[in-house]
């Protein structure tokens, strides 16, 4: 396992930016996330590490060493697509050795019979060694093509949204087994994906992208509680952050032109007055969605609450987060 | 608009039973869910609400009137599928004209009643586009349109967001029900997903192997579940089951699990044998002095809660708390569980018990 670096890393595809001025350090042993919508640049950063394309500029530095003249093969990374990848005419067991069986590695067979056992153990996957890998349900296909990366002791994992294509369930399963496999092989690990909860849950560290820039950098409540952009608030949050005025409640700092309240980070009782719009009852909280003066502002409300649409009430931010018009934190 | 009864109602596929007798009352103005996995039978309901399918059994009454064996033109009903079903030669303004044409309204009316719908749905300034080259939501806006210029007695809509990507189907989600807190038509709504029946419902029946689980409001159906499967199914992450043996008699407060004892609602109704403990994550709180202990195995932070999963004598257990609260994994915590939102199972039939807690809920079904 290993440091990764990123020196200034830039990349564009004729006139469309790929990534910008990116520079990072991917911590060894760390669960690294890079966050963003389509087209931030987040499998552009995995292809420039993973050497599957070349940096117009800057520099990868992998365990201390620039790679950047180096072929894929060498660099000794692992990566996982999206949709798996696996050899439909073998087995799992056949699949999952293939990485080990490439002459540069030269991996005597008992070492691969044990790494082979090891990984499907890890990955619940062990009755199903023997299966042809189309004999599988999607679920663990990906989890065969997560266990192809896992076979190697590769310098980092890079995984572009491994689990997007797996239903709902699956994923939520899926998400704590790999939080569990970093923290028992102490891998590292970099991981991009455009679903908040995954960065969330998984993350020791957030990477947010915007447009090819990195936009901050830094644990998962660092980015949460402490963005230093408009931007990057938006990105965590479920429900969204509200975004309203400065002067729809007063006394904020100087060239505050806007505010982000979390729907948790409302106090009700005071303040100004909103209209109840509707009620969502959601089992374990009730999310009330208000008007305020023209602005829908979302809020929640323990379940054992009773307002009605049309209910007035007051609310207040609690700590709101401040934005200039540019929209860069003040703080 | 309309009230619709639903009455014992049936569909067999030769030897298949998609529906087993099915009883429930959507009421005038109703955002109704059928919520349920794939092959519960919702969608056949649905589509025998709309006419589309004529039921083995039982009957439907739309305001009064027995429906059940009537064609689908003559039922009033509107039906959105989750393929937006659009003339693709036509432009926005010819499909959402085409069912009024089609009934014989007058051009200039006709003309008038879609400018009105398009501007509800927003779309009034893509009227002369062709349909093939707008958007996913778009093209589901048009195909909702479709289903209002006729103002039906209801609307029947079947994973109407199921093909729309998770962002744009939150907004869309909260579109749909402002648009029918604006119109009040009565509503039946398909969907699988929890959450967005959770989020739009008034009201859910949660349907299983072509059984009615339950029915009720979405936070009847949470907090006070009727079976196994409906605690399990919504909410997300989903009770926790604690199974034990032992015995319970009407009007405890406390059952025994591996010798702790943990309170529970005052009991109506008495049970023994295998038994099972379920408890909601947010409903169980770590503190360093509870007599039940359980091992963190992780902790997936959440911004302000976080869910922390714990390996207990009793099976793997999720907990829903406050993310200030630390939590180291391989820590061992003690638990204490909220009693009054305890809802006891017998494991064999699933079926809750009845106690203090849902009593009136269980009482009419």
């Amino acid at each position: 396992m290993a440091e990764v670096i990123l020196k200034n890393l830039s990349k564009s595809y004729g006139d469309q930016v790929g990534i910008a001025d990116v520079s990072l350090t991917i911590p060894d042993g760390s669960f690294v996330v890079l966050l963003g919508p389509t087209g931030a640049g987040k499998t552009t950063t995995l292809r420039l590490i993973s050497g599957l394309d070349k940096a117009d500029q800057g520099e990868v530095w992998i365990g201390g060493r620039q790679v950047d003249n180096e072929m894929p093969a060498q660099r000794d990374v692992a990566m996982v697509f999206q949709q798996y990848s696996l050899y439909p005419h073998l087995t799992v067991r056949e699949n999952l050795a293939f990485p080990l069986k490439s002459p540069v590695l030269k991996t005597p067979p008992d070492e691969i019979e044990r790494k082979v056992n090891d990984v499907a153990s890890v990955l619940q996957i062990s009755h199903k060694l023997d299966n042809k890998a189309t004999a599988l349900s999607g679920g663990e296909m990906q989890r065969v093509s997560i266990g192809r990366a896992l076979v190697r002791d590769p310098a980092i994992f890079l995984m572009d949204e491994p689990l997007s294509s797996l239903d709902a369930k699956l994923r939520t399963d899926l998400r704590v087994e790999l939080k569990r496999i970093h923290a028992s092989l102490g891998a590292t690990l970099l991981y991009v994906t455009h679903d908040q909860i995954e960065a969330m849950t998984m993350a020791t560290h957030i990477g947010v992208l915007d447009h090819g820039r990195l936009a901050q950098f830094g644990s998962p409540r660092d980015i949460y509680e402490n963005p230093n952009s408009l931007y990057v608030a938006g990105r965590l949050g479920q429900p969204r952050i509200n975004i309203l005025p400065a002067d729809l409640f007063g006394g904020m700092p100087e060239g505050t032109t806007q505010i982000g309240m979390r729907p948790e980070h409302i106090t009700q009782g005071e303040g100004v007055e909103a209209q109840v719009q509707r009620v969502e009852h959601l089992g374990d909280q009730n999310r009330l969605h208000l008007n305020l003066q023209g602005h829908d502002v979302i809020t929640i409300a323990d379940p054992a609450t009773d307002y009605e649409p049309g209910a007035v009430l007051k609310i207040a931010p609690n700590n709101p987060l401040c934005f200039d018009a540019t929209g860069a934190r003040i703080r | 608009m309309a009230q619709i009864q639903i009455k014992n109602i049936r569909k067999e596929f030769g030897d298949f039973t998609a529906v087993k007798e099915s009883s429930f009352t959507i009421e005038d103005g109703e955002f109704f869910m059928l919520l349920g996995p794939s092959g519960c039978g919702k969608t056949t309901t649905l589509r025998m609400i709309a006419g589309l399918e004529l039921p083995t059994s039982g009957e439907i009454y739309l305001d009064g009137e027995e429906i059940s064996q009537l064609p689908p033109s003559q039922r009033d009903i509107a039906f959105v599928f989750q393929m937006f079903a659009l003339y693709p030669h036509m432009n926005v303004r010819k499909n959402l004209s085409y069912p009024l044409v089609s009934q014989g309204m007058p051009r200039a009316q006709v003309k008038a009643k879609v400018e009105e719908v398009a501007n509800i749905l927003g779309i009034q300034d893509m009227l002369n586009k062709p349909v093939g080259g707008l958007s996913g939501g778009d093209r589901q806006r048009v195909a909702l349109g479709r289903a209002i210029v006729r103002d039906p007695k209801a609307f029947m809509m079947d994973e109407p967001l199921g093909a729309l990507d998770a962002e744009f189907r939150e907004h869309m989600a909260e579109e749909l029900r402002a648009l029918h807190d604006r119109m009040n038509a009565t509503t039946v709504y398909v969907t699988h997903d929890q959450l967005e029946a959770m989020q739009m419902g008034d009201k859910i029946v949660v349907m299983n192997n072509a059984v009615v689980e339950q029915f009720g409001t979405p936070q009847e159906v949470y907090d006070k579940p009727a079976t196994m499967f409906v605690a399990d199914f919504i909410g997300s992450p989903s009770m926790n089951f604690l199974p034990f043996e032992g015995a319970v008699s009407e009007g405890a407060t406390s059952v025994t699990l591996n010798g702790q004892i943990l309170g529970i609602p005052q009991q109506r109704q008495g049970a023994s044998g295998k038994l099972v403990y379920g408890v909601r994550p947010e409903h169980i709180k770590l503190s360093d002095t509870g007599d039940y202990r359980g091992e963190v195995i992780t902790t997936e932070y959440l911004g302000t809660t976080q869910i922390i999963t714990l390996d207990t004598p009793n099976g793997e257990l999720k907990a829903r708390v406050d993310s200030a609260q630390i939590a180291t994994v391989g820590e061992k915590v003690g638990l204490s569980f909220e009693a009054p939102k305890i809802t006891l199972f017998d494991e064999a039939t699933g079926a809750a018990l009845v106690s203090e807690l849902n009593e009136k809920v269980l009482a009419h079904g």
